[in-house]
């Protein structure tokens, strides 16, 4: 269980989640118009495809035909493009922002893990690996995540986006009080 | 670096630098949101899609930027959608959020990032399967709230920022 005082304390520092997402809002209108200026066509924030590209980049270093030949690769092109240093960039400002504000922290089980299952880091990697394969499988079936359909798709009214937004949180839902909830 | 990955890159690092400052980023307040004890998550993503669809609506009726709709592909939302809901509750991280906890020294979710790598592998060696499969079951395309709906895009925009002020006084009521 999740004291709420101490997220209140350990948060404390941090922006109003209503503040940082209306900049995010911001983020989101002014991006489009530029890359619509700069790169003639209206891009939106997204992350998921950059995770085929990466697997495409990995994948050609071994095996260089087999990225060339395989259609979805070829659909969604192995390239370094603007998506791909946006995701890179999350991370450089995630790092930015946590130091600047001393908030950056070295951890390797998260609280709410450890309560329910141990204080093994192995045992984490596993879970958190096997969870990203599947999620992955699910955001390019879905052609979208969080960002990709959450935010993007929802500000542009797309039926697909709010249905996906549903079904994320809904099946998030179920797993997560049947995983976290036990005991609490 | 061509101006596409420059854009990106800035981009990128302001997106990163809000999400932090929001506290999205880590495990437990996205758990927390998916246990609904804790709608941070839920704040920061409304909150930026309020914004963001009243300045691209805008936008877009002024003929300036085009829009970019997802279609509606039955099988692949559905079941796409309930997929990547198992996988975030388990792994605690979205594609986006991920890569910026790491960045915050939640070192672990780098075993989430190999993970969806390899997912998406996965993906993209199964994908003629998928095609024949549940993404052939039924497309019914690019289609927009208001086009189904039959109103006008402001009416749908205004609506949902009303709907979104309720929800936020609510959570602000009940101290989640």
């Amino acid at each position: 269980m999740i004291n709420p005082e101490q997220t209140r304390v350990s948060s404390s520092k941090g922006w109003s989640p209503y503040l940082s997402g209306a900049l995010v809002g911001v983020l989101a209108i002014v991006s489009v118009y530029l890359t619509t200026i700069y790169m003639g066509k209206s891009t939106y924030l997204g992350a998921s495809t950059s995770f085929v590209r990466a697997a495409g980049l990995a994948v050609q270093v071994v095996d260089p035909s087999y990225v060339a030949q395989n259609v979805y690769y070829a659909k969604e092109k192995v390239v370094i493009d603007w998506q791909f240093l946006m995701v890179i960039g999350i991370f450089f400002g995630a790092l930015l922002s946590s130091k600047m504000d001393g908030s950056f922290k070295l951890e390797s089980l998260p609280p709410l893990w450890e309560k329910h299952f141990g204080s093994s880091v192995p045992r984490r990697a596993v879970f958190a690996f096997f969870g990203g394969i599947v999620a992955m499988i699910g955001a390019r079936l879905a052609d979208g995540c969080p960002s990709g359909h959450g935010l993007s798709g929802m500000m542009q009214l797309s039926v697909s986006s709010f249905v996906a937004l549903a079904m994320f949180f809904g099946f998030g839902v179920i797993v997560a009080n049947l995983l976290y909830r036990k005991g609490t | 670096m061509s101006i596409d990955q420059l854009l990106g890159l800035a981009t990128g690092v302001i997106f990163g630098f809000l999400l932090q400052k929001g506290r999205v980023l880590r495990y437990d307040k996205q758990v927390a949101a998916l246990l609904l004890k804790d709608m941070t998550i839920f704040k920061f993503m409304l909150s930026a899609i309020v914004v963001g669809m009243f300045g691209i609506l805008a936008l877009h009726d002024m003929g300036i930027i085009t829009l970019s709709l997802k279609a509606m592909n039955v099988g692949g939302i559905l079941v796409g959608g309930a997929l990547f809901g198992v996988g975030w509750a388990v792994m605690g991280y979205c594609p986006g959020t991920s890569v910026g906890a790491v960045g915050e020294g939640r070192w672990t979710a780098i075993f989430g990032v190999i993970g969806m790598v390899v997912g998406a592998g996965i993906y993209a060696q199964m994908y003629p399967f998928f095609k024949s499969t549940v993404l052939a079951w039924a497309d019914l395309g690019k289609i927009g709230l208001p086009e189904v709906i039959g109103v006008n895009h402001w009416v749908i925009a205004v609506v949902f920022a009303l709907i979104t002020l309720g929800m936020f006084r609510w959570f602000e009521k009940k101290g989640l």
